[in-house]
């Protein structure tokens, strides 16, 4: 795991928020020994305090299911709803409009998004909603005990259910043909990755989908399981090696392109992440050609890692209703209640 | 002859999306402006074009303007509906039909009058030709105002309204208007007694619908989100809260204090509206019961979770293709338990335009205050028909925004809060909002398995405190719900509760009963639940209270059962529903089928224990002896709204 940078004044254990790590952790995690999510929720303590993010200035957001339960184990001093199965997206939409300054994080989980949610899920995309939307992607449905998800490949075998007769939903291809403005899809046993791409995540301005392979090792771990950790770690195909930047830290910048082809991608904050193509000249900002990788990946049974796509130039839903400066949750009577003189107005609009 | 003055109902068929609504808004609109208390009410069908529909307007000096069974005057313009239209015509009544209409006319007990509408518009050279069919609704507006005296002024008045004041809509339509007044000057023997005459009944008022006034209300309430779905009859609320917020709510610096979101359905609409309420901000929907169906999970998370929203359903019949054109009020007990478990939703029941503006910002401030989802149900018939109202009032009261702690709050409690701790021992606790940046500001939401401090338990005992508060909070809100009004009458022997927009059905019923069958009834018309005091006062009072609704099951009279078991045997059920705005006849008809002479107010001893019903059936011949001819009235009949509504 990378250390942060060391930074001038700062105690070692603290960031510069002036908070140390123990101020972003959360509950300890009730769910199973190994569980992938416990991983990823990890990675959002890290991430969050290496970006020097104030736990209360962002909201966390989750549906049902196991990959729903883990908010509760990250982030004690965020604001965060639990909600309905497959309806985080519709919460999250409505609570980010009480102070757009606010940066939405959501977990959901491969039931709660490519079943029940499916279609939240596409319209939060469409909308823009300036989010972090994570897909704890195991395969399979866990608090119920083992049931398939929609993103079960075809043929799989589990215990009680027989076999799955049915295609896989593609998480990140649903994604990019809902015009998602950042898609990037990710490991759970490749931490590093995970973290460098929630940092791009959370500094993307819009939905930013994660969607992210998280092994259940209850009920779909089989060796030979798309969603294990074994598949995973043999048939993982990054697209490329990546490296946040914070904003102020650009000198990082002069020693990565040391190596190899290097592709930036500038980030709405200032911030860039930093891409290093491993073979094949990999364009995210390029929808076509992230397509073209995402099915010929599907064909050859490969798992492509890393940032699919990104495009920063789209506005957040927020941003198109042109509110006040001020957050809406904090406006008052004077604010929001007209006039009296508006009272005859309205009257004498009326026949 | 003798002359029927501001006493009939006028009724016309056309064909629906034939462009007639201009001309019936005009006739309401100018009977209005004539000073005479009038009502318009929509009869249409889940169609866009060509299915038949009815505008059924009621023009009464006394003010009793109920949609009226009988139709004294009809106008045909649809073939399809033309042997029923005229079928319909009360006898003595008037026919005004098109003439290119080539149908039998079976009736001589009529006065007909055939109209050469097409070959009016025709010589007409100032109508362009594919104006035609749309401004020949004009012309039989003009022959109609001929015909029964409908003054000129008026009529203009209500299309310079109409058309914006832009004058070109404006002559075009005057014109066809005024052709048809004049070919009816010279060519129509007047056969019938109807007419209408100026009056002072109408000075002050204003005309508009429920929904528009709905929106209007909840700007002056602050609100701040609105997430909707298109539904009918809902979707006017939503739209109009397009067309009032920017004008109501401009700044100089441009910028907005509210956003509306048109979302992908009710699901997702009542998702975005709990997460804002959540969030701190004044959030509603707005809905009718198919949407309301979808949005049930949503509503019981947010019942237990304690977040305000408020949630107007404008009440249709449906689910489906199930008349969802026609009015009801049909999702009282729906609304009422709506999500699953042991779910208790404050219901919130305005009965005219007026009080759709007015629970407009009062909702917000209960459901702020209460913490919970305050559901408001309107119905099709006040939220999409114009009514007559008293102008809108500015709120008499500040905005209550509920107990919500702040930065400051927090750094004087040292950071020492729980979001679901009873503090006050009102049951209603206190919270923080998202953005407060104490570090000890945050909980986390979820259902109902969560500590006093919102942490995660499934604790039995923590479980059952939280769900007796929650009930506690409930049967508390009777405090901030606006109070029913009671129209008092000394002399009555029998209570009538009703709510909604049936109010003017039963106040004609109630005249009818004390003028044709010696009934005299005292009428509570309810304004939320839960109830407060004055309705177990009320009901205690009389023997038999009458329990009118529109619906099938007697939805209102099954709530009053489940909280006055006491009076069980005295609440009597008066329900029908046929799709139609209520009329006088099917109340007074309900009321006499169920009504017992026998049994009269006083009974002191009966008051303890209600005993089960005389087997004997109601006897008719009692009730229909004739008392004091002289008509009362609805000025006799005192109103009185109480003044308990909200404290805080």
């Amino acid at each position: 795991m990378n250390q942060p940078l060391p930074m001038a004044g700062a105690p070692a254990n603290t960031n510069a928020a002036g908070l140390t790590k123990n101020d972003y952790r959360g509950a300890p995690s009730t769910l199973c020994q190994g569980c992938g999510h416990n991983s990823i929720s990890n990675q959002i303590v890290t991430a969050l305090y290496e970006m020097n993010v104030v736990p209360e200035d962002v909201m966390k957001f989750s549906g049902i299911g196991c990959s729903s339960k883990s908010p509760t184990y990250f982030l004690n001093r965020t604001f965060g709803f639990n909600s309905l199965h497959g309806r985080m997206p519709s919460i999250a939409t409505g609570a980010l409009f009480a102070d757009a300054h606010m940066k939405g994080i959501g977990v959901s989980g491969d039931g709660d998004t490519a079943s029940i949610g499916m279609g939240q899920f596409k319209h939060v995309m469409r909308r823009n909603v300036n989010m972090v939307y994570i897909v704890e992607n195991n395969g399979v449905y866990g608090l119920t005990k083992g049931q398939f998800s929609a993103t079960a490949e075809k043929g799989l075998q589990l215990k009680k259910q027989g076999e799955n007769p049915y295609m896989p939903v593609d998480i990140c291809m649903e994604a990019l043909v809902s015009n998602a403005t950042f898609v990037a899809r990710s490991f759970a046993g490749n931490p590093k990755q995970v973290k460098e791409l929630l940092k791009a995540a959370l500094s993307h301005n819009g939905i930013a989908i994660l969607d992210i392979i998280s092994p259940c090792v209850t009920f779909n771990n089989q060796d030979n399981a798309y969603h294990s950790y074994a598949w995973g770690k043999d048939h993982e195909e990054p697209l490329h090696e990546i490296s946040y930047i914070a904003p102020r830290n650009e000198i990082m910048l002069e020693r990565e392109m040391m190596e190899g082809e290097i592709r930036e991608v500038a980030m709405h904050d200032g911030s860039t992440v930093i891409l290093k193509n491993l073979e094949k000249g990999y364009d995210p900002t390029n929808r076509i050609e992230a397509m073209r990788v995402m099915e010929e990946a599907q064909r050859n049974n490969w798992l492509v890692t890393g940032l699919l796509y990104v495009n920063t130039q789209k506005p957040t839903l927020t941003s198109i209703y042109n509110l006040v400066d001020t957050p809406l949750n904090r406006l008052t009577e004077a604010d929001l209640r007209p006039e009296r003189a508006m009272i005859d107005k309205v009257n004498a609009l009326m026949f | 002859m003798n002359k029927k003055v501001n006493d009939f109902s006028i009724t016309v068929g056309t064909k629906n999306g034939s462009g007639s609504s201009t001309a019936n808004n005009t006739i309401l609109r100018s009977i209005f402006k004539m000073g005479i208390p009038v009502s318009g009410k929509n009869l249409f069908p889940s169609n866009i074009q060509g299915l038949p529909t009815w505008y059924t307007i009621r023009a009464n000096k006394d003010g009793f303007i109920a949609r009226h069974e009988t139709n004294e005057i009809v106008i045909a313009m649809n073939p399809n509906s033309f042997a029923r239209d005229l079928a319909s015509v009360a006898p003595g009544g008037a026919f005004f039909y098109s003439d290119d209409i080539k149908q039998p006319i079976t009736r001589v007990d009529v006065a007909i009058y055939p109209m050469p509408i097409k070959a009016i518009v025709k010589n007409d050279p100032n109508i362009p030709t594919d104006f035609r069919e749309l401004v020949g609704n004009m012309v039989y507006v003009g022959i109609l105002a001929q015909m029964i005296d409908m003054d000129m002024d008026a009529i203009l008045a209500a299309l310079t309204f109409h058309f914006k004041g832009k004058q070109k809509p404006i002559d075009m339509n005057f014109n066809a208007l005024k052709a048809g007044a004049d070919w009816a000057r010279e060519n129509l023997e007047k056969k019938d007694p109807f007419y209408l005459e100026q009056m002072d009944k109408t000075n002050g008022m204003i005309m508009a619908d429920g929904n528009t006034a709905a929106a209007i209300g909840s700007v002056f309430g602050g609100v701040q989100f609105s997430a909707w779905y298109p539904i009918t009859p809902a979707s006017s609320l939503a739209e109009s809260l397009n067309d009032y917020l920017p004008m109501l709510r401009k700044r100089e610096d441009g910028k907005h204090t509210y956003a509306v979101v048109q979302a992908e359905d009710e699901l997702a609409a009542h998702g975005m509206t709990i997460g804002a309420g959540w969030a701190g901000l004044r959030s509603m929907t707005s809905t009718s019961g198919p949407g309301l169906s979808l949005m049930t999970e949503f509503a019981g998370l947010a019942y237990y979770a304690e977040v305000p929203v408020v949630i107007w359903d404008v009440q249709r019949i449906g689910p489906s293709t199930g008349l969802p054109t026609r009015t009801s009020q049909g999702d009282l007990t729906f609304t009422h338990f709506i999500g699953h478990g042991d779910s208790h939703s404050v219901v919130l029941l305005p009965g005219d335009v007026y009080e759709c503006f007015e629970f407009g910002w009062k909702s917000f401030d209960v459901a702020e205050h209460v913490q919970t989802p305050i559901f408001v149900l309107s119905d099709l018939d006040m939220g999409m028909n114009q009514w007559m109202s008293k102008p809108f009032q500015y709120p008499d009261v500040p905005m209550d925004r509920g107990k919500v702690l702040t930065e400051q709050d927090l750094e004087e409690l040292k950071g020492s809060w729980g979001r679901y701790l009873d503090k006050d021992a009102d049951g209603i606790p206190y919270r923080t909002l998202p953005g407060n940046k104490h570090p000890m500001s945050a909980y986390f939401t979820r259902g109902t398995g969560h500590d006093e401090y919102a942490k995660y338990t499934e604790d039995s005992e923590v479980y059952i405190k939280n769900m007796d508060r929650l009930k506690r909070k409930y049967y508390d809100a009777a405090k901030y719900v606006p109070a029913p009004v009671l129209h008092a009458n000394k002399k009555a022997t029998i209570g009538i509760i009703a709510y909604g927009s049936t109010e003017n059905a039963i106040f004609e019923a109630q005249h009818q009963l004390v003028h044709d069958h010696g009934i005299e009834s005292e009428f509570m018309r309810l304004r939320a639940v839960p109830f407060n005091d004055e309705v177990t006062k009320f009901i205690a009072k009389y023997d038999q209270v009458f329990v009118v609704e529109m619906n099938r099951d007697g939805q209102m009279h099954q709530i009053l059962l489940t909280e006055y078991p006491q009076f069980a045997g005295k609440l009597i059920s008066v329900a029908y529903q046929d799709g139609l705005p209520a009329a006088a006849k099917w109340v007074r008809e309900g009321i006499l089928a169920k009504y017992e002479s026998g049994k009269q107010k006083k009974a002191a001893v009966k008051k303890t224990a209600p005993k089960a019903k005389p087997a004997s059936k109601p006897k008719k011949a009692a009730v229909t002896t004739k008392v004091a001819k002289k008509p009362v009235k609805k000025s006799a009949v005192k109103s009185k709204t109480s003044a308990k509504s909200k404290k805080k």
